[in-house]
């Protein structure tokens, strides 16, 4: 290739076949970014995970805390390591709704034409969303707190137990990448979303610590329950008390579900080229 | 350096429809090639192949002597793609959306802010640079599409329908960004519907139907073969268009279509020279015009001559159905 086309040409060099995982981290960075950028125009896409932290922790709170705990502020520290978990799945929802419409604009076909890792501009999704993430948590927090919740660990518990929870929230936002991916319009993916999010968050010891007063095979979920170990490692690092193997199941679990649901993803990814 | 652009015996089938039916091209180095054609006809899914979007299912296509599939990588740092329907992050500004292609081009950030600066410069968008893309209109999004394919300064760049739906304006405008590609020296593949715009624009045609290559050639051999142009003339003054029509007739041999309405007097011409011949008598009359031009053969008039039917009776209702697929399916 020595020819000379448009002035200061890529340089007379071989353009590269493969790209290295270096690049694909930095593409993915920057794809993130567009999500970010996006939400910084328009900061009222942000209103659900604003609002569904505030309703969630008042009505639980106010509906279950006296049936449950005998009274509210009890309950309280029981239910905000609860809802933490929760709040952080339905925040991995409006994902897949967004990629999904945002595949049938022409963007996608634009970062197809580039030289750049197929993976990145889904990593990138899944990294910028952490803005939706980081919101549910700070509202949560802040009200929690304001409405009585004590962290009764030490400082770095409590980090680790955000950790814990945006690790499983980055691994669970591919369940949502693949029903995106899967479903053949947006409205779909919301209704998919659900089927997954509620028999996971609802079904699991999210709303009460104690769950031998299920039915045997509902007791028997929620024990293997992802949501379940990731909620009792919380209530342990946020709250107080032996964490016991639920971090190791937690953790177990998400490498389970990207193992799984990343390279569904990414075939399907490919196919609606 | 040869043909930057080759292209073998590409077939592409999606379910009933036969998109592709093994279209051979070849384009040499700095120079454009016209893809004229209907709706249907399978343009887009030719120029998605050649950008690596879309694998074909026989045949096989080089950019630059690297394969589309194989060595798609390399492909893709090559070229620039502006797709029929702009690919562009609609929430964004301008300015935004080139920084995060200069970036994924791994451009260093002053680098790719320094390059999106001049490419909006150059394409007239600095006053928009830092609105939202979708409040711009029509042709401003068509040339950042441009701009956008442009970061990498590829080699070779292709141009899917790129003034299908602009205002008059607005085309021209496109075109003029079209000819400075040219210029600064890449080889470009513009899809169309227009013959007019193949011929304003590229230096060989290649006529598509039915996912084939029906003809291809110069402009200038393809109107030959597409037969007649039409002379146009209108008098200033409506009252005498009996004359002008008269004179028309007189010089081309032909009745010409008189339009009462309009003052409008056509006529097929088979000689150019018509149109010399027709202004200097208009002189000696002392007829003033309002009007006087010889209109190239219509995609339509094209298609008749090359295929024996018109794009219009046989396709409308297949390309109809085609753009509402197309429309419907995830691009
Ligand atoms: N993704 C697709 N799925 C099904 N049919 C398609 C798809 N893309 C194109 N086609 C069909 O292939 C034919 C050629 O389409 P296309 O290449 O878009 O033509 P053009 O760009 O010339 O209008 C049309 O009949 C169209 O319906
Ligand atoms: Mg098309």
């Amino acid at each position: 290739m020595t020819t000379t086309t448009m002035a200061g040409t890529v340089a007379d060099v071989l353009p590269p076949t493969r790209i290295s995982a270096r690049r694909t981290v930095r593409h993915s960075l920057t794809l993130a970014w567009r999500n970010i950028a996006q939400l910084r125009h328009s900061p009222e896409k942000l209103l659900d995970v604003t609002l569904m932290p505030l309703v969630f922790l008042t009505l639980f709170l106010y509906v279950f805390g006296g049936a449950v705990a005998g009274n509210t502020h009890a309950y309280l520290q029981q239910l905000l390591p609860g809802l933490v978990a929760q709040m952080a799945m339905f925040s991995t929802m409006g994902l897949g709704t967004a990629l999904n419409e945002d595949l049938r604009k022409g963007v996608f076909d634009r970062f197809r034409s580039l030289p750049i890792a197929r993976s990145a501009p889904l990593v990138g999704t899944v990294l910028g969303d952490t803005v939706r993430f980081l919101t549910v948590m700070v509202i949560l927090t802040a009200a929690g707190t304001a409405m009585g919740f004590r962290f009764g660990s030490d400082p770095l518990r409590v980090l680790a137990g955000f950790g814990l929870v945006y690790v499983f929230y980055l691994a669970f936002s591919w369940i949502s990448v693949m029903v995106g991916l899967l479903a053949p319009s947006p409205e779909t993916v919301q209704g998919l979303a659900f089927l997954f999010v509620m028999p996971l968050t609802f079904g699991s010891s999210v709303f009460v610590a104690d769950t031998s007063t299920m039915p045997g095979w509902l007791e028997a979920w929620t024990k293997v329950n992802p949501v379940s170990h990731l909620t009792d490692s919380l209530r342990a690092l946020l709250v107080g008390g032996p964490v016991g193997n639920h971090v190791w199941f937690t953790l177990a679990w998400a490498i389970g579900i990207v193992t799984v649901t990343f390279p569904i993803a990414m075939v399907m990814y490919k196919r609606r080229a | 350096m040869g043909q930057v652009i080759r292209a073998e015996g590409l077939r592409k089938r999606f379910g009933e429809t036969q998109a592709l039916d093994g279209v051979d091209l070849e384009v040499a180095q700095g120079t454009v090639l016209g893809v004229l054609g209907p709706n249907g006809a399978g343009k887009t899914t030719a120029v998605r192949m050649l950008a690596t979007l879309l694998r074909p299912d026989e045949g096989r296509a080089e950019i630059c002597g690297f394969d589309v599939v194989r060595e798609a990588t390399r492909v893709r740092a090559l070229i620039g793609l502006t797709g029929q329907y702009a690919s562009l992050d609609e929430e964004l500004t301008g300015r935004e959306n080139l920084v995060m292609i200069g970036r994924l081009l791994d451009l260093p950030r002053a680098e790719a802010r320094a390059r999106a600066a001049g490419l909006l410069e150059r394409f007239r968008l600095s006053d928009a640079a830092n609105r939202a893309v979708k409040t711009f209109s029509g042709g401003m999004r068509r040339r950042l599409d441009i701009a956008a394919s442009m970061i990498n300064r590829p080699r070779v760049v292709f141009l899917d329908e790129p003034t299908t739906g602009l205002d008059p304006r607005a085309r021209g405008e496109v075109w003029e960004t079209i000819q400075e590609l040219v210029r600064d020296g890449a080889t470009v593949l513009l899809t169309t519907q227009y013959l007019e715009e193949a011929d304003a624009l590229a230096d060989r045609i290649a006529v598509f139907d039915h996912g084939r290559v029906i003809a291809d050639g110069t402009p200038a051999q393809l109107k030959a073969r597409a037969g007649r142009q039409t002379l146009v003339v209108r008098a200033s003054e409506v009252f005498r268009t009996e004359q002008l029509a008269a004179i028309v007739a007189e010089l081309t041999g032909e009745r010409p279509d008189v339009r009462a309405e309009t003052g409008l007097v056509t006529a097929p011409v088979t000689d150019p020279g018509v149109l010399r011949a027709v202004v200097q008598r208009l002189d000696e009359t002392d007829l003033v015009a309002a009007e006087v031009a010889l209109r190239l053969p219509s995609l339509d008039e094209v298609f008749l001559s090359l295929t024996g039917h018109t794009t219009s009776t046989q396709t409308a209702s297949e390309a109809a159905a085609a753009q509402q697929q197309l429309e419907g399916s995830v691009r």
